[in-house]
């Protein structure tokens, strides 16, 4: 019984839905903030993110006719449900994560699935910018996810587990640091930020593959996109930074990763114009395979 | 269960205030009144800090800006983009040109003015308006959509021609 209720509440409060909502909207907030400070403006106050959310909620919702009513509904619903059962089987500080062996692969197959669910929305909007926003998204998906899946295996190899507990208290070695590099290469394509808004590109096609989506739909795709920042925030704790033993400073290292991602993400976003699909695609199997050669071989010779 | 009602629509009213995001068309407008919205999102004026998004979807938008007098090939884009935003929608027109047609009335090629087709909630006058004064409006417009005053809410419709 007490399983289940630490179930619920993992899944519902922390690190589940409603905190990490609110974290989430918090960073999206500093995420404008700072672009705003960047860029000379003053920017948005920092409930602004919680509010269209709201307003969006509070909106009417037209379907395109040609498209299946049942799936432009339930994606953005599926897109959510996944990411939250990520974060919800992610050692994080101070959460009850159901431990088991193999979570890590479950974890790489939720955090693909806001990614599918983008590419069919924007297929079954059956939108000309749709269309081509989901195209330009399985390209991407398969150019980040090179250097993103080779870091975790070859992290995964050198610890010999596929346990996220495990791989957080696992001790550190160069294949962290170059697995580290791996990863943070993928991490402004997974969020579809500048250089590689290539999906989402605003003045080139709109808003991809959320186009023809509004009201409620569209909320929860907004709210499930500030909760994939909270996943990949998350993923990079476990997977590189230490566990101090003490909830209180992991709570402190585990902020401060999700500050240096977002700052980070937003520098590079404001000081970079955006690539064509094709050099992003150069960029990430060239480079981020050679950072994947690299962890794997330093992980298997180690 | 009545407290609970009355602090969802307050958070509602709160949000539509403060969240106004606009689709911009341009109805055969000289292009001076666009110019001048141009500079709203900018370092200058920065309308974000009022949660302003310009969008490019009218699905997205809450208020729907107007510059131009209506010309006769724009007239159908201009009412299925309205027809598109999804309810509660405000408009703003921006300019004279929307109002009275401006130095163009008469003309041969066009529909206008704008209140003959759809209902206009903010009417921004000037040839072309300050940056400050389309802020304003669309600040306007966000404050009727909060207290349910647009057209789009009360129900009204323009006259058929």
């Amino acid at each position: 019984m007490t399983e289940i209720l630490s179930l619920i509440v993992g899944f519902l409060i922390w690190p589940g839905l409603i905190v990490a909502a609110a974290l989430g909207f918090f960073y999206m907030w500093l995420m404008r903030k700072l672009t705003a400070r960047m860029q000379g403006r003053k920017g948005p106050p920092f409930y602004q993110p919680f509010f269209d959310f709201v307003k969006l909620v509070g909106k009417r919702s037209l379907v395109p006719r040609d498209s299946s009513r049942v799936l432009f509904f339930l994606l953005p619903f599926i897109s959510l449900t996944s990411t939250v059962f990520g974060l919800m089987i992610l050692p994080l500080p101070g959460s009850a994560a159901p431990s088991f062996s193999g979570d890590l692969v479950l974890l790489l197959y939720l955090m693909e699935m806001p990614v599918l669910c983008d590419v069919l929305a924007g297929f079954v909007s059956r939108s000309i910018y749709g269309q081509v926003s989901a195209m330009r998204e399985a390209v991407m998906s398969l150019a980040y996810s090179v250097p993103l899946l080779a870091s975790v295996i070859a992290l995964a190899q050198a610890a010999d587990t596929f346990r996220l507990a495990e791989l957080h208290t696992a001790p550190f070695g160069l294949v962290t640091v170059i697995a580290f590099i791996a990863f943070a290469m993928a991490i402004p394509a997974r969020l579809k930020s500048n250089p590689f808004s290539i999906p989402n590109a605003e003045h080139e096609i709109g808003h991809g593959a959320h186009m023809e989506y509004n009201g409620l739909p569209l909320a929860v795709f907004e709210l499930s996109h500030a909760l994939e920042l909270m996943l990949l925030i998350g993923t990079l704790y476990v997977l590189f930074l230490p566990g101090t033993g003490h909830v209180a400073t992991d709570a402190l290292v585990y902020l401060a990763a999700g500050f240096a991602v977002v700052a980070l993400v937003v520098f590079a976003k404001v000081s970079t114009a955006r690539f064509t699909v094709k050099s992003a695609l150069r960029f990430y199997w060239l480079w981020g395979g050679l950072a994947a050669g690299a962890a794997m071989v330093v992980a298997i010779v180690s | 269960m009545g407290v609970l009602t009355k602090l969802f629509s307050s958070l509602m009213a709160t949000s539509r205030r403060k969240s106004p995001w606009i689709y911009t068309i341009n109805s055969g407008s000289c292009n001076g009144c666009d110019i001048e919205i141009g500079p709203c999102i900018s370092p200058r004026y920065d309308a974000e800090q009022i949660g302003m998004l310009r969008h490019a979807s009218p699905k997205h938008a809450d208020i729907l800006v107007v510059t131009g007098a209506v010309s006769k090939r724009i007239k159908p884009a201009l009412l299925d983009i309205y027809s598109q935003m999804p309810s509660p929608k405000a408009v703003v027109a921006v300019g004279s040109c929307p109002a009275s047609c401006n130095v163009f009335a008469g003309s041969p090629v066009l529909d206008g003015p704008l209140d003959k087709f759809i209902p206009v909630d903010i009417w921004v006058p000037g040839c072309p308006p300050r940056p400050q004064l389309i802020i304003d409006g669309i600040a306007k417009a966000a404050q009727m959509l909060a207290d349910g005053q647009t057209a789009d809410q009360l129900g009204k419709k323009v006259a058929a021609e």
